[in-house]
Order: C-alpha cells, then sequence, then structure tokens
C-alpha cells in the first residue's frame, strides 16, 4: 500500500468504520449498564428534587471542596491541564474545525495557531507529567493495569502524529488533496481512529460515563439531604 | 450454596458465593460508579487510613476490586468478549477475599469521606457496602462481626444487653430524676430507640431524655422489646440479618402505635432504621423516624424547649459522618450545641467533611483492628488540638466510645460529652 493509499484509507473506510465502533461501543455499554436495573428506594426522601441533585453532583464535582485541593501536588493541577490542553486542541485548530464540519456539518472559529500550538506544547508535558506521576505514585501505580497505560498511549499517539503532520506542503493549487508527504497526515489520522476504536471499550469511556456517576450520586445523596 | 445464612457461611467460607454477591450488588447505579473511576488516586487522600499507614492498599477504590473483578468478570458489558479474548480477570479465590477482608472492614469506616472526594461522583462508601454483602454471604467477613451479629440476633443486642438489664438503668435514672420514663406506652407521640453502648455506657441519656420530653409537654416511650437501635447487620453486609433486627423496632413501633421513632446518638443506626430499613422490609413506614439531635433542634426551633444558660467550657463538636456527612443532619447537630455552648470553636476541616473517629461501620467491634484504628485517629487528633478545646462535644455513642478510647490511649485528657445530656443540662424549667 503506498502513502497516498493509506492516506485514502484513513480517511474513508477506517475513518467510518471507526466512528462506527465509537458509537455502536458507547451504545452497548451505557444500554449494558442500564439493563443491570435497580430497585426502587422506599425510604422516605428528605428531598424530591432529584434531577436537580444529580445536575449538581455533575457540576459540583468539577471543582474539588476545599478540603480536598491538593494545592501542592502537581497532579492534582495537572488533570486539568491535559483536560482543557485537549479540548482547546480537538476544537479549536482550524484543520480540526473543518475536520468536525465535514463530519456534523458544523463549524465555529478557530483559535490563533499560535494559541493552539501553545496548548500542544503544554498538553504534551502536562501527558507526560500524567504518566510519570502514574509510575511513580505508588497509589497510582498499584490502581493502574493495562487499560491505563494502552489508554495513555491511544491518546498520546494522535497528540504526538498532529505534530508531525501540522504545516505539510501541498501543490499549489490542489487542496485538499493528499499533501506532498501523505504520511503524516494517514498516520494522524489513524491513531485519532485507534482513539476512536478503544474509547467505548477502556477508561476513555469516563467520557461519557462521568455524567452517569456523578448524577446518580449526586441524586442519591440529594434524596438523602447528605453532603455532595 | 444457597439458603445459607451469613453466619452458617461463616463456618465454611466460599469465594464462589461471594463472587454470585458482588455481581448481585453490581445493579444499574452501582456498575455506573464502578466503571467510571479513571484511578486518579485521589480518594487516598481522603482517607484516614491510608493518609496515617501510607499504605496503598488503604486507597478506597482498591478496597473494592474484588467486586469490580467479579463484575468486569460476570456481569459487565463486553464480560463475554474479554473472556473471548482471554482479557477477563481471573476468577477470585477464596485467599484473595480473605486477604480482603483486612481492606474491606478492618480500614474501612464506610465514613464516606472518599465520596466526597472523588472526581467522578463515585460513592465509594455505598459500594463498600455493597460489597460487604458479598464478604459477608461467602464467609468473609471478621469473626468478631459474625459473633456480635449472633448475639443480636439471639438476645436482641451485638454486646448482649438484654430487657433486665436495660429495666435496672430505667429503674436507677428514675431514681436519679425522680421522673418517669415510660414503658410500652402504647399510643405515645414517641418511640425511643436506644444503643446498647448507651444502656451500658452512657445511661445518664434516658435520664436526659425524661427531662425534654417532660420540658417539650411530648409523649413518649421505650419499648420493652425492639429497644436496640444499633444493626450489626449493615455493618457486617448482610441485608438478611440488618432486616430482621430493623423488623424488630418496626414491630415495636406499630405495636405500640407511635407516630414517630426517635434514633438515638449512634450513626449506623440512624442510617439503618432511617434510610435502609424500608428497603430492607421491602415496605415504607407508618411512622416517622428521626434523629435525637435533628428532633431537639427541632424542639428549640419550635420554642418547645427553651434554654438557659450555656456551657462556659471550650468546646468542639466531632461530626458523625453517619449523621452530619452520609445522613443528611447537616448543621442541626452542630446548631443544637451552639444553643448550649458559649464557646464552641469549628474544627478545621470539621463539617460534612471532617475527619471520622475511625471506630464507624463495625471497625470499633473488631479486634484485630483495634492497631490500625488507633493510628488512624492521629488526623481527628489534629483536628481536635488545633481547637484547643477543653471538651468534645458529639452526637454519636460509638463516636463518643472509639473516642474516649483513642484520647486515653494517647494519654490526652478530654472529656467527652454527648449532646442530649448537654441539652438536659439547660432547660430553663422555670414556669414548667
Amino acid at each position: 500500500m503506498t502513502a497516498v493509499e493509506l492516506l485514502q484509507f484513513a480517511r474513508g473506510p477506517a475513518l467510518w468504520a471507526s466512528l462506527a465502533v465509537l458509537v455502536a461501543g458507547s451504545l452497548w455499554r451505557i444500554v449494558g449498564i442500564l439493563r443491570l436495573g435497580s430497585k426502587p428506594d422506599l425510604s422516605e426522601p428528605r428531598s424530591s428534587r432529584l434531577l436537580a441533585g444529580a445536575m449538581r453532583g455533575i457540576f459540583a464535582r468539577m471543582v474539588p471542596r476545599a478540603e480536598f485541593r491538593l494545592r501542592r501536588k502537581l497532579g492534582f493541577w495537572n488533570g486539568y491541564l491535559y483536560h482543557v490542553g485537549l479540548a482547546v486542541i480537538v476544537f479549536g485548530y482550524l484543520p480540526h474545525v473543518f475536520f468536525i464540519e465535514r463530519l456534523l456539518g458544523v463549524r465555529w472559529p478557530a483559535l490563533p495557531e499560535p494559541v493552539v500550538f501553545f496548548f500542544v506544547a503544554l498538553t504534551f508535558v502536562s501527558l507526560f507529567i500524567a504518566l510519570m506521576e502514574r509510575l511513580a505514585d505508588p497509589v497510582r501505580r498499584l490502581l493502574s493495569g493495562f487499560d491505563d497505560y494502552f489508554s495513555w498511549a491511544v491518546v498520546f499517539a494522535p497528540l504526538a502524529t498532529g505534530m508531525i503532520a501540522i504545516h505539510q506542503s501541498y501543490a499549489p493549487g490542489v487542496p485538499p488533496a493528499a499533501p506532498l508527504d501523505p504520511w503524516p497526515l494517514a498516520l494522524h489520522l489513524l491513531s485519532v481512529e485507534l482513539l476512536f476504536v478503544w474509547l467505548p471499550f477502556g477508561k476513555l469511556a469516563h467520557a461519557f460515563l462521568v455524567f452517569a456517576s456523578r448524577g446518580v450520586t449526586g441524586a442519591a445523596l440529594a434524596r438523602k439531604g447528605a453532603a455532595l | 450454596m444457597p439458603g445459607m445464612t451469613p453466619l452458617e457461611a461463616s463456618r465454611s467460607p466460599d469465594a464462589r458465593v461471594a463472587v454470585r454477591e458482588f455481581v448481585a450488588q453490581a445493579g444499574r447505579d452501582a456498575a455506573f460508579q464502578l466503571e467510571a473511576c479513571v484511578h486518579c488516586g485521589q480518594c487516598a487522600d481522603a482517607c484516614h487510613f491510608h493518609l496515617t499507614s501510607g499504605d496503598p492498599r488503604h486507597t478506597p477504590v482498591y478496597k473494592l476490586r474484588p467486586m469490580l473483578k467479579a463484575y468486569q468478570r460476570d456481569a459487565a458489558p463486553f464480560s463475554g468478549l474479554r473472556k473471548l479474548l482471554g482479557f477477563a480477570p481471573a476468577e477470585l479465590t477464596a485467599a484473595e477475599l480473605h486477604a480482603w477482608s483486612e481492606l474491606l472492614y478492618d480500614s474501612c469506616n464506610m465514613c464516606g469521606r472518599c465520596t466526597l472526594a472523588c472526581p467522578m461522583g463515585i460513592d465509594i462508601a455505598s459500594l463498600v457496602r455493597r460489597a460487604r454483602e458479598a464478604m459477608a454471604a461467602g464467609g468473609f467477613a471478621p469473626p468478631d462481626l459474625y459473633k456480635a451479629a449472633e448475639r443480636a440476633l439471639d438476645t436482641g443486642s451485638p454486646i448482649g444487653v438484654r430487657w433486665p438489664a436495660l429495666r435496672r438503668q430505667i429503674e436507677l435514672q428514675q431514681e436519679e430524676t425522680g421522673l418517669p420514663v415510660p414503658v410500652d406506652a402504647e399510643g405515645a407521640e414517641y418511640m425511643v430507640v436506644l444503643s446498647s453502648i448507651e444502656i451500658m455506657g452512657y445511661p445518664e441519656v434516658i435520664g436526659a431524655l425524661a427531662r425534654i420530653f417532660r420540658h417539650a409537654g411530648a409523649t413518649w416511650t421505650l419499648p420493652s422489646a425492639g429497644f436496640e437501635a444499633t444493626n450489626v447487620g449493615v455493618q457486617i453486609g448482610s441485608r438478611e440479618i440488618a432486616a430482621e433486627l430493623v423488623s424488630r423496632i418496626v414491630a415495636a413501633a406499630e405495636r405500640l402505635k407511635v407516630k414517630c421513632v426517635v434514633s438515638p446518638e449512634c450513626g449506623h443506626a440512624y442510617s439503618a432504621l432511617r434510610w435502609e430499613g424500608p428497603n430492607l422490609l421491602g415496605r415504607r413506614y407508618g411512622f416517622e423516624v428521626v434523629q435525637v439531635d435533628e428532633l431537639l433542634e427541632r424542639f428549640v426551633r419550635e420554642g418547645r424547649l427553651r434554654l438557659r444558660g450555656k456551657d462556659a467550657r471550650r468546646l468542639t463538636f466531632h461530626d458523625p459522618c453517619q449523621l452530619v456527612r452520609r445522613g443528611g443532619l447537616g448543621e442541626a447537630p452542630h446548631r443544637l450545641a451552639a444553643a448550649v455552648s458559649a464557646n464552641l470553636v469549628d474544627m478545621p476541616g470539621g463539617g460534612a467533611a471532617s475527619f471520622c473517629c475511625g471506630g464507624g461501620g463495625g471497625v470499633s467491634a473488631i479486634h484485630r483492628a483495634e492497631g490500625l484504628r488507633f493510628a488512624a485517629f492521629a488526623c481527628k487528633k489534629a483536628q481536635i488540638e488545633a481547637t484547643g478545646a477543653e471538651a468534645l462535644v458529639t452526637a454519636c455513642a460509638n463516636c463518643r466510645n472509639v473516642l474516649e478510647e483513642a484520647i486515653e490511649h494517647e494519654g490526652m485528657t478530654l472529656p467527652v460529652l454527648g449532646l442530649t445530656e448537654l441539652v438536659a443540662q439547660y432547660l430553663d424549667n422555670d414556669g414548667r
């Protein structure tokens, strides 16, 4: 397979197949959990505003309670860094905005390149710090398994390959055909597709499970009038 | 083995029974939470056992590992695919579950501080409660808790307190206060249940209640059967035992046709009766359940209790986890303490996220856990010492007992007061 053919594969069948796995796998996981069912709580509720409790659970946990803000712990703040960094890169970089527009038909103004590149550098360092902490901290090392390290690699790969794919040269007057050197873009797309394929099956599914987990707890604690 | 009670199971531990129960406990809500963990380890920094031992195994979410493995192997989405590809977790073994008994019981008070800290909103404490169901059913709970459960089922009390012992304490309190303590009074507004620790260790609370109810002009009673509020079933993790113990209180309340059952100064008793009870029995109650200090604070707000004078000492309040953090009482006990204390000092980090005494969740009944419990007290001790308090007030007799033991163990001199008794000392009886 030539580089151009690989890029065509990454832009075509591989993209659609990976998106299909992402959607189907995520639905399978959610429906699989929902099917486990739950029993009604017969205790007299202190509050019946369960939806408000669930929403409060979802939003309140974005910022830890004052008692748990571990100001001196780098790992604590680092989590915010790479989440924000990834969001800026995915939704703010012009080629990504075009990519999302082609997929979903919606677009928004991109961020200036220097801003995005600053976040690329920040996220790059931040992801390495996350990995180092996972390896060095006895608690996180004990908790971690294949899923944790593979998921890290699957998130890091699009960042690394994306950095190589920045500022590709195109033959004059023919974009959006293949760049003069198709390898970096093909690898970048394939790495993103690997992320799509892996997301529903491992811990990266916290991207959607977090809302269910926080919501369920928020509603249960609100029912009791307990601290959140 | 089907149909075996946890007490029978304790004699022949079986990992397969535990696995079945782990899976049964992983319903929809629990599964969403088990699946959401990102292994960030932040719960470790919230747990007083981990903070004092530094042992990574004391990380709260790690304690759930057997439940997670059983769920991932047998019930989670993709579990079939995982097995097919050889990625499923290995089957749990009896040796593994014996080893985890220390993590799920000795080093966890189910205090829920980790729940407040988890960025994914995982209610780790409630998952530990569920995991204990499997451990108890499989025969892997600590022997001390099986023995306490057996005593509770046989005698009505985990420490073997029977009605004659309570009757004697009632007689002494009637002599002390000169007030009647109604027993089995049908149609009373309030039926009070007590914990064995109160009956044997702090019987003055009975006299205090007699003074308070008389002052408030409310009718009340103690039941001669079903008087024990504590519930070792929720501590060991056996819904059968928990349901049996709750049903005795419910039967007494229905026999005496009371409007309200007053749960005593005991955190887990409130949790068992107020929140778990109806679900254990599979039906709603026909009466209200209220915690005693919640009721007294209500009486004060309504003007039914008039107070005169305040304790002048520098006091600080220890928040019982199952009341303040998990039970929904919030600020009520603290407000009540402030109503009778002229110099109440807040602990740094006190309130909903305060540290546990170290003895909740049945830990105080596990003899082999004593070393861990005393070590974990360091977190509470630091909070207490920062206040410079001359005495500690709390709203849970188990906390009180555990704190007294730890204070003595540390060579400290600090009295620990019960809130109900403190309130009874400052009743304004002029004209009443």
